[in-house]
């Protein structure tokens, strides 16, 4: 994988001492209780500490240069921050310190939150994709190859029926044919692949692999060391909220694989 | 433990020769990159807005649907719900409570009617609006899209269930009487101007609920009391007859009072001019302006901040 990383280097992702903190109301230690809370606004005046607002830090100063050709894996325990920073280089979390600068648009591979279980999964199609930012021609265009891709209508009719119908299995590989649909310029998948059956597993793989070729980086974030092989060349191992490790794949995951007892 | 040091992070990242030495800023300056998740300006701010106007719609009518889709009657809820609002509201106050002082019943049941319409449709932009940014995290913390995005829509999908309890309403208003004519025409512009007054306050209530969002537990009896001051059930004028004039005045300023009175005077045959308080075209207007322009600024100042959670 190293010709991707000779001659023109552009940087697309830049994070400069990155702090992402998480603000969490009336969580101060297990006492939810209507005094509690009342003392809480009382006391409006100091501090958050003291007003029961519990800070959670979950990314600390982290920095990195992605380049234009990588596809990066990030890797760590659960709660280690990983969806947090992509989240941050997206621009969806505004950031407690330091900055990200990135070259266009990154976009989030995850439509879940756009789509609603009680319209059909044709409807859902479309608003997933008006939700991505296509538009109404892209759409129109794609559909077929959405559908397709999904494979619903292997088994019958589907895309007409209410997605509250699907299988989990089935669901799961609609939402991920819709957010593959649009091409990214920087693209982030969290634990995308781990859905649907083995056969769509491979086909979703595939589907990575050209969509990394098209946009100009690729961020994974996964707990299956295989996937990470085999779609990365770089790794970024992150352990409560500081990056521990950055480097060729291999190297990074014979660490993490030492560390974790693997 | 990983005997990497931070050191080691870094000379892996940093290879590129000439880039070498170059602190963040210059190198995202060097080759034009921009800093994620700032807020755009205002003009830029509208031009994203426009070119989301389908997704908008789209939202907007897909919340619609989805709220009576389990139910065996379906769609057919969005009518008969107004239509039972209605009548709970003639039965109390008309029936029990005989809150008609002053009007004949043909007048009285449309406008009873119309207020609970058109009120309903501030109230609900309101409700939902609180919810806009802080019931919709996940969609938030996922794409990219100007949020304002979602208030309008909400408000959007108000303005289409009100279209629904329009059928109603015209129903109504034939049955006691009052047949269509020109002044129906009147319904476009006062629509259109209540629909501007309720995204700018849905924008303003979604900014307030993002951050505090306890108001979705507040904002029930904020508007209730705003709806009995404004007359939906009664005449504020007749009401009020025994008190100074100016508190009838100010009542109907309101601009809920604004958009009901309005709206009666289209419709309804027997309820005429007499009953607009002085300016009423151009009070309606200035509420619309002042808050759709105020609330979508305000709304904007926090772009950047939606979605800390």
């Amino acid at each position: 994988m190293a010709e991707q990383n000779t001659g023109d280097r552009r940087p697309t992702v830049i994070a400069d001492d990155l702090h992402i903190v998480y603000r969490v109301n009336g969580a101060k230690t297990g006492k939810g209780s209507a005094t509690a809370a009342l003392s809480r606004i009382l006391r409006r005046r100091s501090d958050d500490a003291a007003r029961g607002v519990r800070k959670v830090h979950a990314v600390r100063g982290v920095s990195f240069v992605a380049y234009r050709g990588e596809a990066i894996g990030l890797i760590g325990s659960n709660g280690s921050g990983k969806s947090t920073l992509l989240r941050a280089i997206a621009g969806l979390l505004p950031a407690e310190k330091g900055k990200v600068y990135t070259d266009g648009q990154p976009s989030l591979l995850g439509v879940n939150a756009a789509l609603m279980n009680d319209l059909t999964g044709e409807r859902n199609v479309i608003l997933g994709g008006l939700a991505m930012g296509m538009s109404r021609e892209q759409i129109k265009e794609r559909y077929q190859d959405i559908v397709d891709f999904s494979g619903i209508n292997e088994k019958g009719d589907f895309i007409t029926l209410p997605m509250r119908t699907y299988s989990s299995g089935m669901a799961a590989r609609l939402r991920f044919s819709i957010a593959a649909a649009k091409d990214h310029d920087v693209l982030m998948i969290d634990e995308a692949l781990a859905t649907g059956d083995r056969k769509f597993q491979k086909r979703s793989e595939e589907r990575i692999r050209e969509l990394r070729k098209e946009a100009g980086t690729v961020f994974l974030v996964s707990h299956n060391n295989k996937s990470i092989r085999d779609t990365c060349n770089r790794v970024l191992w992150l352990e409560r909220g500081e990056l521990r490790m950055d480097g060729p794949t291999e190297e990074v995951l014979k660490e993490y694989e030492k560390f974790t007892g693997k | 433990m990983s005997e990497t040091t931070h050191d080691g992070t870094v000379a892996v990242t940093e290879a590129a020769p000439p880039d070498e030495g170059l602190t963040a800023a210059q190198l995202a300056a060097k080759y034009g990159l921009a800093v994620s998740g700032a807020r755009p300006s205002l003009v830029e701010y509208v031009r994203q807005l426009w070119g989301r106007r389908h997704f908008i719609l789209a939202f907007s009518q897909a919340k619609l649907t989805a709220q009576y889709s389990q139910a065996k009657l379906g769609q057919l809820w969005q009518v008969a719900t107004p239509l039972l609002n209605a009548a709970v509201y003639f039965f109390i106050f008309g029936l029990i409570l005989h809150a008609s002082r002053g009007m004949s019943r043909d007048v009285y049941i449309p406008f009873l009617v119309t207020g609970v319409f058109v009120f309903t449709f501030t109230q609900s932009s309101v409700m939902s609006g609180v919810r806009a940014i802080s019931g919709n995290l996940g969609l938030v913390r996922a794409l990219h899209f100007p949020r304002a995005s979602l208030p309008v829509s909400f408000s959007l999908q108000q303005l289409q269930q009100l279209l629904f309890s329009m059928i109603v309403l015209f129903l109504v208003a034939i049955g006691f009487g009052s047949y269509p004519d020109m002044s129906w025409l009147l319904i476009v512009p006062v629509l259109a101007l209540q629909f501007l007054f309720n995204t700018g306050l849905a924008l303003i209530m979604a900014r307030a609920g993002a951050k505090t969002p306890d108001l979705a537990q507040l904002m029930p009896f904020v508007m209730r009391t705003w709806m009995y001051a404004s007359g939906v059930m009664f005449s504020i004028p007749i009401m009020l007859d025994d008190k100074p004039r100016w508190i009838a005045t100010v009542l109907q300023w309101n601009p809920a009072a604004i958009y009901m009175d309005l709206m009666r005077f289209a419709l309804i045959d027997g309820y005429g001019s007499e009953n607009l308080p002085d300016h009423v075209w151009a009070v309606a207007g200035g509420w619309a302006v002042l808050f759709a322009v105020g609330g979508f600024v305000y709304f904007w100042k926090a772009e950047e901040r939606y979605g800390r959670g």
